[in-house]
């Protein structure tokens, strides 16, 4: 779709349960300068309002496998970031 | 799919793993509680992550059957449960007992601990809240997480 000459890089982050209710949105759109990994992710949610909210059981996905905090992201990853789990 | 918003039938899962070698067949119900940490749930709601939920739950599948010589089917509910409906199903057909408990036990602790779905449950009293929340709250005030 949008090429890295035509539009600004952001990584795009779905939230899920209650962080998507707590931040009021399911996804947000974070410019990717400064984001290399889903820690970063996780900093720059953080200092957002409401941020508070993800707290540090919270888990992440990149492209549809769970990732530790050292994981590299870049513009294009399907990144979640997801409360602990409570299926079953 | 592992993923359904329809009531979960478990005879339709165990036609789907029995075979005439197969001698032994395990299945788990997960059901709806009428309570959590001790207050009164009247309903509660799964919502999932679901492209990640269903690779994550062929994942778990596909390691059980590498792992046990069984044929496993599995099924969690989404949407608005009550008190008492099915939420997980899991049949598992082996040779012996012995493969069939032990396939079935992964499938559910692992389904547990990697699934991406939630809950969030109406109390008695009429409040909604997501089921992860308590716990987020008490690891906020420097509590233990719950895993």
């Amino acid at each position: 779709m949008s090429s890295e000459e035509s539009a600004p890089s952001v990584i795009r982050v779905q939230l899920f349960a209650s962080y998507a209710e707590r931040l009021g949105q399911n996804i947000i759109e974070l410019s990717a300068e400064g984001l290399r990994t889903a820690g970063d992710v996780l900093d720059r949610l953080r200092a957002l309002p409401s941020g508070s909210a993800i707290g540090p059981s919270t888990l992440v996905a990149v492209n549809l496998r769970h990732s530790p905090p050292e994981t590299p992201v870049k513009s294009g990853d399907e990144v979640a970031v997801m409360p602990p789990l409570a299926g079953g | 799919m592992y993923l359904t918003r329809s009531p979960i039938q478990l005879n339709s899962l165990i036609a789907q793993v029995v075979s005439p070698d197969r001698g032994g067949i395990a299945a788990f119900l997960g059901t709806v509680r009428d309570h959590h940490g001790g207050r009164m749930v009247r309903a509660l709601s799964y919502s999932a992550y679901d492209p990640m939920a269903e690779s994550v739950s062929g994942e778990i599948v596909a390691e059980a059957a590498a792992r046990w010589p069984v044929r496993i089917a599995l099924q969690h509910r989404l949407g608005d449960l009550s008190i008492g409906d099915v939420a997980v199903a899991i049949a598992v057909a082996g040779g012996h007992r012995d493969e069939a408990f032990a396939a079935c036990r992964y499938v559910i602790e692992e389904l547990k601990r990697r699934v991406p779905i939630w809950k969030s449950e109406t109390y008695a009293d009429g409040t909604v809240e997501w089921a992860n929340e308590g716990e987020a709250k008490s690891e906020e005030r420097g509590g233990t997480a719950a895993r």
